[in-house]
């Protein structure tokens, strides 16, 4: 207990333990006839499904403080995403533990919650899920809608929404409460460009009042702004965690490497 | 992070430990579990009235339906039933007979039958946001007793147009409905854990509630159809959740029908045994739900 990262006034928020998340997906279930299905019952053999185990991070271990603002970033499919699910209590580990001060709120980008009733009601319902009272969820709708821009659509259902809009009125609603600790996963690739300058503002704004700040993003030099400490994960393990700076210019380098590596061998090619 | 204490225990997981952290994966016990599904009371109307909107949303007619499905629905087998198949015999009002078990019973089929689907169906939901899974598969349950309660005030309606007469009996009719919602809640919440894991129950469920409504007497008299079979047959076939409150129902609002007193403690027995299993099993498959 004498290491110095454990040391003095710095109060944990996030712990994550040896942490191991596993998929399995299914590739295709059992594409064949209805012939093939009957066939495969009667010889008792499992359905000819092409399941795949992913294991999505593999014993990552990390802690992070009051006031921190963490970049995460890495290749497609290095676990990222699946790490802030697993902090969200979206995804159950397959071993290992994630251990939080209180409820982390995942901002992602998926759309509406639920595309057949409008933006309104989907404000309603994401607030009530999120635990508010009915009045605490009417006391954010104005700013949640003025947040989003989308004034004169919040009454028509979100399947009618462009993608844009969906992600810019998610964003707002979960982005509307306080947390003690946030993730926010690729959001500020979508949307336009105006919108993702309010967003960055918001995610400075909630950084800054003494909450923890997970953010997956592909723009590095809105990490570089905002973020105090950076992680670099490599196929699902970490491979480098530090100061924001020192930890992108070694991701940077080695994107940079295996890029003209590849050249290279297409070249001789 | 190798370092142990006496415990076993992770340096990290001590840590976490020493500054009050709580595991994002563990489950609250089934008190705080309750506690926290019932603040978020006002998530569940608001989920349940969301679907009726989107059920309606579509149809010309909108909620009116909720009216002339039910309607629809005796009238259907009042003409197969009553008429063609003279199922009537040996009942003196029919009407309110047939009336009253195909609206008790199809709360109980459509209900349990849209519960098996609430996880599924909230899949953006459950991966966005972080809470009590419960609340899914009552909102379903509160959904169904919003149209429960449309077709209970036709119920009435034709009852006493039959001519029955408004009795004490009457004040039985909310103590049955919470037996009956209770049960079915229960029974809703096993298919809604079940319906989370496979998909092949969807398939399988409408044969088993069909099999359901017919052995119910929701269109004939379980006493009269059995009198010639052995007795646990029949036996069998009244002590039926489906067939006990059906003719609880029938009990309170008809002088012509009565129930045996052994019919009003299976009403209680299934409701308190389903509810408690059906509340202990959904509770405990919650991890199951998020992957």
């Amino acid at each position: 207990m004498s290491t110095n990262n454990l040391s003095t006034s710095k109060i944990p928020t996030v712990v994550v333990d040896d942490l191991n998340i596993k998929y399995r997906v299914i590739l295709g279930a059992n594409t064949g006839s209805a012939a093939g299905a009957l066939r495969s019952l009667v010889s008792g053999k499992a359905p000819s499904q092409v399941v795949k185990s992913v294991h999505a991070v593999k014993g990552v271990s990390l802690t992070a403080y009051e006031g921190d603002t963490i970049g995460l970033v890495g290749r497609n499919g290095s676990g990222k995403s699946s790490l802030l699910k697993a902090v969200a209590g979206l995804l159950q580990p397959s071993s290992g533990d994630v251990y939080t001060a209180s409820q982390a709120t995942l901002l992602g980008v998926s759309g509406a919650l639920n595309k057949s009733i409008s933006g309104n009601r989907n404000i309603t319902l994401g607030g009530l899920a999120m635990g508010m009272s009915r009045e605490e969820v009417e006391a954010i709708r104005q700013q949640v809608i003025d947040f989003a821009d989308i004034e004169e659509f919040i009454d028509m259902p979100m399947g009618t929404y462009s993608s844009g809009m969906q992600a810019r009125l998610r964003f707002s609603i979960a982005a509307a409460r306080q947390h003690e600790i946030l993730l926010v996963d690729e959001t500020l690739s979508t949307g336009d460009t105006e919108f993702r300058a309010r967003s960055q503002a918001k995610i400075r704004e909630l950084s800054g009042a003494a909450g923890t700040v997970f953010v997956v993003a592909h723009g590095h030099a809105m990490i570089r702004e905002v973020c105090n400490r950076a992680i670099w994960m490599d196929k699902g393990v970490i491979k480098m965690d530090g100061e924001t700076n020192a930890v992108l210019d070694a991701y940077e380098a080695d994107v940079a490497e295996k890029k003209a590596a590849k050249e290279a061998k297409d070249k001789d090619k | 992070m190798t370092v142990t204490n006496p415990n076993g225990d992770s340096s990290a997981k001590q840590l976490a430990m020493q500054h009050g952290l709580v595991s994002a994966s563990k489950i609250p016990g089934l008190g705080d579990y309750i506690k926290s599904t019932w603040r978020r009371k006002d998530f569940i109307a608001e989920l349940a009235d969301a679907r009726s909107t989107q059920q309606y949303s579509d149809s010309l007619l909108g909620r009116i339906w909720q009216l002339i499905t039910p309607l629809l629905n005796a009238a259907i087998y009042y003409l197969i039933f009553g008429i063609l198949l003279g199922t009537s015999k040996g009942i003196e009002n029919f009407t309110a007979f047939l009336v009253a078990g195909v609206f008790v019973f199809n709360f109980m089929q459509v209900t349990v039958t849209a519960a098996s689907a609430s996880i599924p169906k909230n899949d953006r939901l459950i991966k966005a946001i972080h809470f009590p899974k419960l609340v899914l598969p009552l909102a379903t349950v509160v959904q169904q007793i919003q149209q429960y309660v449309v077709s209970l005030i036709v119920l009435v309606v034709i009852v006493l147009l039959t001519g029955e007469p408004l009795t004490l009996m009457w004040l039985t009719l909310p103590l049955v409905l919470a037996m009956q919602i209770l049960f079915t809640t229960g029974f809703a919440l096993i298919l809604a854990r079940w319906g989370a894991r496979s998909r092949d129950i969807n398939q399988l469920l409408p044969f088993f509630t069909r099999t359901w409504r017919y052995v119910s007497g929701v269109f004939f008299s379980i006493a009269i159809f059995t009198a010639s079979m052995p007795d646990a047959v029949g036996t069998a076939l009244l002590l039926n959740p489906g067939a006990v409150y059906i003719d609880l129902v029938r009990d309170s609002l008809m002088v012509t029908e009565s129930s045996d007193p052994l019919i009003w403690i299976m009403g209680a027995v299934w409701a308190i045994v389903f509810f408690a299993v059906g509340l202990v099993y959904f509770y405990r498959g919650e991890k199951k739900y998020v992957n």
